[in-house]
């Protein structure tokens, strides 16, 4: 019961298809954004792990770069939310879906 | 049996207990009609992928996680929650479930391919490896700011507009009420002025 390489990389792509069915499926913009999360924490799962494989700092790096950019992209993308929950009172695509041509 | 129970290791243990859990809450947060479980739940998941970049040595990626990941980002999602209605179940109009599924799983299958890519490809060889005898957070150090110094600073002036565009967005007519409409507003001034 040796873990390689393989495993971490499975698991991380069980995760991303996990994230990748919940931005298909949901509807509420806020459980799009839980969704995201799932998906970039997969990626980093497998930058993490092919970094510890192959002895390359690389993919850590790259994982930290991921992070900060989560970090922002919750900032704006709250805010977002908040104005359109203020002027809409609802945060389903459905409902927001307002340029019918 | 003894020989199988002889290979296990405390490593295997602990990524099987890791990957199960976190792949149970990850389900329970994609799924989940509640949005504070669904929180509350992804919290959790993130907590234990930390538990992930420790076991392969990333150190430093780890605490990174839970204070970035756990600390700020759930915190700010609890934040956001009080400007939403979260006692109130979601209700979704169920989309065709037929071609969501039909669409995951084709994306799925590519996906597998892109991550076997690795497993199989044998020229791949390390740009900056790690260092022997030297700690993971120091390693770290060496490289983000001698070879990643550039991204790292765009990263940081990211992250200071982020703040702004977050302040300035959800800062906007902050005094007024969401949840009570303006008479209750209206109300509560009567009853302070009858006093």
């Amino acid at each position: 019961m040796i873990i390689g390489l393989s495993h971490y990389l499975i698991v991380s792509a069980i995760i991303f298809s996990i994230g990748l069915v919940g931005v298909l499926r949901r509807r509420n913009l806020l459980m799009l954004f839980f969704a995201t999360e799932v998906m970039l924490n997969a990626v980093n799962i497998a930058f993490a792990a092919i970094s510890h494989y192959y002895n390359d700092l690389t993919g850590q790096m790259f994982a930290f770069f991921i992070i900060a950019i989560a970090a922002s992209e919750v900032a704006v993308g709250l805010g977002i939310l908040i104005v359109l929950f203020k002027k809409h009172g609802s945060l389903d695509l459905d409902d927001l879906a307002n340029m019918k041509g | 049996m003894d020989n199988f129970i002889a290979t296990i290791t405390v490593e295997g243990v602990a990524f099987y207990i890791f990957s199960i859990l976190t792949i149970g809450l990850f389900l329970i947060t994609v799924m989940s009609k509640n949005v504070l479980y669904a929180m509350t739940s992804l919290a959790a998941a993130m907590v234990l992928i930390s538990g992930f970049f420790f076991l392969l040595g990333a150190d430093f990626l780890g605490v990174v996680q839970l204070i970035v990941y756990v600390g700020a980002i759930m915190a700010l999602y609890a934040f956001a929650m009080m400007f939403f209605d979260a006692t109130r179940d979601i209700k979704e109009k169920n989309t065709n479930n037929a071609l969501v599924f039909l669409l995951g799983g084709m994306s799925a299958l590519v996906l597998v391919l892109m991550f076997c890519a690795p497993i199989f490809s044998e020229n791949i060889e390390a740009l900056y490896p790690m260092h022997e005898g030297v700690g993971n957070a120091q390693d770290v150090g060496i490289v983000l700011f001698t070879k990643y110094l550039v991204p790292f600073e765009v990263a940081a002036l990211m992250l200071l507009v982020a703040m702004i565009a977050g302040i300035i967005l959800a800062g906007k007519k902050m005094d007024m009420s969401l949840t009570e409409d303006m008479n209750a507003d209206d109300e509560i001034m009567i009853v302070k002025d009858k006093k």
